[in-house]
């Protein structure tokens, strides 16, 4: 099969590939990238762990084409942090305690990042359906929506400190 | 799991698109958001050796209405239609129902066309475009023609589509004011389909209905327009002597298949129940 070019940015680099058009978005970043932050959970867009953001959108990559993504401004887990100081939502998970085995947090984190950037101060309420897309085996979500208004503050604070 | 190869076609127009598809015929699938084609791919339930990708069309996204007329792009983003102002005033049911289809991510991709086109019965809009009375806009080598959503479904997986036919819009009349309507969907988790779900568009004259639609989701091979039902329902108050002939002739209907969701009796017993529910929501929003 034909490959194709894409052209696209990854967290800020620019990246030119040739791939197969079957080449999944979460392929491409875990094994040409090497950017393992975003996980293979059910494979079927069901459980979130793979969600990462795509021109400012949300998307679970497990079931996004890679070549769909040419000319795409892509975001990943590894992306958030800067010059090594956590994104708020991080630390809203490290400080809440936000996860127990981990496996779900890099989707939750990404997702919980568009969230606020698309609703900065959301109810109880509007966390949980906002994070509908995204599957936590082990916390219950307690602490995640508890992380989730943690960097809600934290980030209007900065906003208008 | 990784899909099967294929050739990837990223037209810009719908003329290419129905170009595309004439010439690699039953060779092709049509891409819209993906959410249903890839993970059947992924599955080997489908194996096409071409896919025309359809999000490069910029024509095919929108919402606009010209004379009550309410016109849906094929590849209009669920998000879209839950978020457009347009649809909240005129065309209340589709943001209601939208809200219950799958999560927020795969509403960034998941397409109205795509969800309609797909022929599958545990799809919410074929429900609520029969509540709506919409007309399917499909365009093929010799130009569009239009489809009402009630002939639209041919049966599981198959529709009134030709093999070098595009769906390219949904057009559906806005509702006129003091209408009610409801979804009203039973299922397990978010993200899953319908255990059973009913789309209501009611008016009420004096107490009693003057018109009313009912669409029914995942009771039967295709979704159902309740037309006995609404037979039964105009010139009549919402009683439980009357809703409770409703949810007979409704269930009178239903062959749904038995899977985890339920066996057969349940889910009929839940789609009655889902359209009574429906209709007495969708009663309350109206005045007089």
């Amino acid at each position: 099969m034909t490959k194709k070019i894409v052209n696209m940015t990854i967290n800020g680099r620019k990246v030119e590939e040739a791939v197969e058009p079957r080449t999944l978005l979460i392929h491409f970043l875990r094994e040409k990238m090497n950017l393992t932050g975003a996980h293979i959970g059910c494979e079927t867009s069901h459980c979130g762990a793979c969600t990462v953001d795509i021109d400012g959108q949300s998307v679970k990559s497990c079931t996004h084409l890679t070549v769909q993504c040419d000319g795409s401004d892509v975001l990943t887990v590894e992306g958030l942090a800067k010059d090594g100081v956590l994104h708020a939502v991080q630390e809203g998970f490290y400080k809440e305690h936000g996860l127990q085995c981990g496996f779900c947090t890099p989707g939750m984190l990404v997702r919980s990042y568009r969230l606020l950037q698309e609703n900065p101060n959301p109810t109880e309420e509007e966390i949980r359906t906002g994070i509908s897309g995204n599957l936590c085996r082990c916390t219950g979500y307690q602490n995640i929506v508890k992380a989730v208004q943690y960097a809600a503050k934290k980030l209007q604070e900065t906003a208008t400190a | 799991m990784i899909p099967p190869e294929f050739e990837y076609h990223a037209p810009t127009t719908i003329n290419d698109a129905v170009a595309l598809l004439s010439q690699l015929g039953d060779e092709a699938k049509v891409l819209a958001g993906g959410h249903s084609l890839l993970p059947m791919m992924k599955m080997r339930f489908a194996e096409p050796a071409h896919l025309i990708d359809l999000n490069r069309i910029e024509q095919l996204r929108g919402i606009s209405e010209e004379g009550g007329l309410i016109k849906i792009g094929a590849m209009t983003v669920e998000n879209d239609i839950l978020n457009s102002v347009l649809l909240q005033q005129k065309a209340a049911l589709l943001p209601k129902a939208v809200k219950l289809i799958a999560d927020p991510q795969v509403r960034n991709r998941g397409t109205i066309g795509g969800d309609i086109a797909h022929g599958d019965p545990a799809n919410d809009h074929p429900a609520i475009m029969m509540a709506m009375d919409a007309t399917f806009v499909l365009t093929g080598p010799e130009g569009q023609r239009s489809v009402k959503a009630v002939d639209f479904f041919h049966g599981t997986y198959m529709t009134d589509l030709a093999e070098n036919e595009i769906l390219t819009e949904i057009q559906m009349q806005a509702l006129p004011a003091n209408t009610g309507c409801a979804y009203v969907k039973l299922k397990r988790k978010t993200g899953d389909w319908a255990t059973a779900a009913a789309a209501v568009v009611l008016q009420m004259s004096g107490g009693k209905v003057s018109m009313v639609r009912i669409g029914l989701t995942n009771v039967a091979d295709t979704a159902l327009r309740a037309s006995d039902a609404e037979q039964l329902l105009v010139g009549n108050a919402l009683t439980p002597e009357v809703l409770a002939k409703v949810v007979d002739a409704i269930t009178a209907i239903c062959n749904p298949a038995e899977d985890l969701r339920g066996d057969a009796e349940y889910k009929t017993a839940m789609a009655g129940e889902m359209a009574k529910r429906a209709l007495l929501d969708a009663a309350t929003q109206i005045n007089g």
